[in-house]
């Protein structure tokens, strides 16, 4: 699915990633944490091929093709999901004219033909049931005054169009309270399937209580330093970041 | 990203092609015996001849406005011709088959098969090839209804008494600059007379081509809609890839008696010059309307070509209870100038007005918005909303907004509300993300900002306008 070989990358001059490497299987959940600055979300805007993020070294080939001969909207047809940690308002296009070009779009890459409008607004109204966003939401502009809970939602609701083959969650969770929580987890564990896989970044052990990880991988200074089973996420929990090492207790604290 | 945005926006000007017709245009230059030489090849009587002289001594003793935020060479009125005409037209047709076929095929690459218009009931239409009108469907059934629609040069033989009436009352001959010289030597353009509670039984369109090179286009669109009546009128215009700058300077005007309602539209594509800004049409045009008592005009204008544009389509609402409304999308790209905007005099009791402006600017193109607002001392209780919004695409572009409010009525209420933002970053990020390429991206993000004034225009040409958006910010074909 995803293989991650010796990456380094980096934002302006400053290197963020260094020589990170991660496998990710067909049907794996893995669970990315890290303190502040790690690099956590620069990891899923290098594999999405945000702009001002540069490549300086490694490979990285997603469902066997080399990720960086892509460009962005090509990442996106081939399966690649990124749903946003801050996601932006897009005033006067509704959700639907949206996710309507957006999914014909990726139907158009594989060679498929476009959703009828009526097969489309079905799925879409079974999308938004599932994230439980009530229907108006559809022909409200994308995220155009949603509150902070309800883009999260909106995120996963794409995701569930999408039907992407990996799926980069970037603090999905932050700022939500818990039953909303439960609703995005919800929606994210509906989708999980033995063939989809799933990148969840995440601050918080909570999130992992509701999608559980297949395994968990500590970020820190631009690598993964520890990596384990859902068990490493209740330590970090528990312990901070400390026992990493006496050069992490600082960024922990 | 900046670098995919310009290449969003290279496009191409699918008008600007050029039709091989033999056209009988009068040698450039500008005097009396021009204006008299096009009164006679228009067999016009000696009223409108004399009001065309009238406006030309007028004309010669004003000055080339230069307050509007735009630079262009100084016009030379000389090098202009004031009056072009296919041959063909000599004898005017009066149906669409005995219409010279080359000019049929001109509207059809231009995406308007005239035979087509015909059988599909719903508009009808005038047709203005650089200084004549070259056919109007629909026009039994039109009559059927008591509703004339010919060219003003076939009004004036015709329906003198209507013309001598309303002509120049919205726009006097020495209202401006433009408006003058507009007077002295128009040529042809739409009118329209809808009688006392007639609603209109289809759209109303004109379709104005400038083909001939150095040729001015100076047409004259007259409405006039009888108490209680109601009629939509929209209008298109392109022009011929050139090097050379061309003008065009129209005067419209609008008038709804009580309780009528105008709604006009203009979806404007002349052709805009090149990368480096070199030909393209000057357009500068003079709208107005007046409204009597709880009459209603509403102005909605789709704006994409033009090298520079002058235009502020206006409201008059005199009587009570009258109600203007102005929706405008105005975009520039390239090199493009664009000053336009609207007035709005609120003179009657109670009177309403309702001003959305888009702009859209990118390239190295100025996009200057300007309005006034007026409230006389009569105006009681009388309303204003303004919504003034630019978009930036791109950092060498400028958006610009110069809104008057002059009140003299305590009594009145004037709203002005101002945005500007940018196509960010972000916002392509997150379109691209979901799989659409950077030049699909570009004119959704622009065609949902300018949703309001689009949902304004007629279905059909709803679609056309956001197609047009589309294809001025694609570079490929619609």
């Amino acid at each position: 699915m995803l293989n991650i070989k010796n990456l380094h990358a980096r934002v302006e001059d400053k290197t963020i990633i260094q020589g990170l490497n991660l496998e990710v299987n067909p049907g794996e959940v893995h669970a990315i944490m890290g303190p502040n600055g790690a690099g956590k979300s620069t990891l899923g805007y290098v594999l999405s091929g945000r702009e001002g993020y540069e490549v300086e070294q490694g490979e990285v080939s997603l469902n066997g093709n080399d990720l960086f001969e892509m460009e962005i909207e090509e990442r996106a047809s081939n399966g690649l999901f990124l749903a946003f940690q801050y996601p932006v308002e897009i005033p006067g296009v509704s959700n639907m004219e949206f996710m309507k070009e957006s999914v014909n779009a990726t139907r158009e890459h594989r060679g498929e033909e476009p959703l009828s409008a009526t097969e489309f607004l079905k799925q879409a109204k079974e999308a938004c049931k599932q994230v439980q966003l009530p229907l108006d939401f559809l022909k409200r502009g994308v995220n155009e005054g949603f509150s902070g809970g309800e883009k999260k939602r909106n995120e996963i609701m794409q995701m569930i169009l999408l039907k992407p083959s990996l799926c980069i969650l970037d603090e999905s969770d932050s700022g939500l309270d818990i039953d909303a929580l439960k609703v995005v987890a919800n929606g994210v564990n509906s989708q999980r399937d033995s063939a989809r896989s799933f990148i969840v970044i995440t601050h918080y052990q909570r999130l992992l209580d509701f999608i559980k990880p297949d395994f968990v991988h500590i970020l820190a200074n631009g690598k993964i330093v520890k990596s384990g089973d859902a068990s490493l996420a209740l330590k970090v929990e528990n312990e901070g970041y400390a026992f990493l090492g006496k050069e992490f207790e600082e960024v922990s604290a | 990203m900046s670098e995919q945005i310009e290449q969003a926006l290279d496009r191409k000007y699918e008008a600007g092609f050029y039709s091989e017709i033999e056209s009988d245009t009068f040698e450039s230059g500008l005097d009396e015996s021009i204006i008299r030489r096009i009164s006679e090849m228009k067999k016009e009587p000696q009223w409108m001849l004399d009001w065309r002289l009238k406006a030309y001594e007028t004309w010669l003793k004003m000055d080339e406005p230069e307050w509007a935020h735009v630079h262009y060479p100084k016009i030379d009125f000389q090098a202009i011709s004031y009056y072009s005409a296919p041959k063909s037209m000599a004898d005017k047709p009066q149906s669409l088959d005995e219409v010279d076929p080359e000019l049929l095929r001109t509207y059809e690459k231009l995406g308007i098969p005239l035979h087509e218009q015909e059988m599909l009931a719903g508009v009808a239409m005038d047709v203005v090839f650089d200084s004549v009108s070259v056919v109007t469907t629909f026009r039994e059934k039109l009559a059927e209804a008591g509703v004339i629609f010919c060219s003003i040069s076939e009004a004036v033989h015709t329906y003198p008494e209507l013309v001598k009436k309303h002509l120049g009352s919205v726009v006097p001959r020495a209202d401006n600059y433009y408006a003058a010289l507009n007077s002295a030597v128009f040529t042809d353009g739409s009118f329209v007379y809808i009688p006392k509670g007639v609603r209109c039984p289809m759209e109303l369109s004109t379709y104005f081509r400038i083909n001939e090179m150095n040729t001015g286009q100076f047409e004259r669109t007259l409405i006039v809609a009888e108490e209680g009546s109601h009629v939509s009128y929209l209008e298109g215009c392109t022009a011929p890839q050139r090097d050379e700058n061309q003008l065009h300077a129209a005067v419209v005007e609008l008038v709804a008696l009580d309780d009528a309602t105008i709604k006009y539209s203009t979806v404007q594509n002349w052709y805009p010059g090149d990368e480096d800004g070199k030909g393209g049409i000057y357009n500068f045009v003079t709208k107005r309307g007046i409204c009597h008592t709880n009459a209603k005009i509403s102005w909605t204008q789709v704006e994409t070509g033009s090298a520079v544009t002058w235009k502020y389509p206006s409201c008059i609402l005199k009587g009570d209870n009258s109600v203007g409304e102005f929706y405008s999308v105005a975009l520039t790209r390239g090199r493009q100038q664009a000053d336009t905007g609207t007035k709005m005099i609120h003179l009657g009791k109670n009177t309403r007005s309702t001003i959305i402006s888009k702009g859209i600017s990118a390239g190295k193109s100025n996009n200057t918005y300007r309005g006034l607002v007026k409230m006389g001392p009569k105006a009681d209780g009388a309303r204003n909303f303004t919504e003034c919004d630019s978009l930036l695409i791109g950092d060498t572009c400028g958006a610009h907004t110069f809104p008057y409010i002059e009140s003299r009525n305590p009594s009145a209420i004037v709203e002005h509300e101002a945005t500007t933002s940018k196509v960010s970053d972000e916002q392509l990020f997150l379109c691209q993300q979901r799989g659409l390429n950077p030049e699909k991206a570009v004119s959704m993000i622009v065609n949902g900002f300018c949703k309001e004034v689009f949902k304004e225009l007629p279905m059909e040409f709803a679609v056309e306008a956001g197609k047009l958006l589309e294809i001025s910010l694609e570079g490929s074909v619609g």
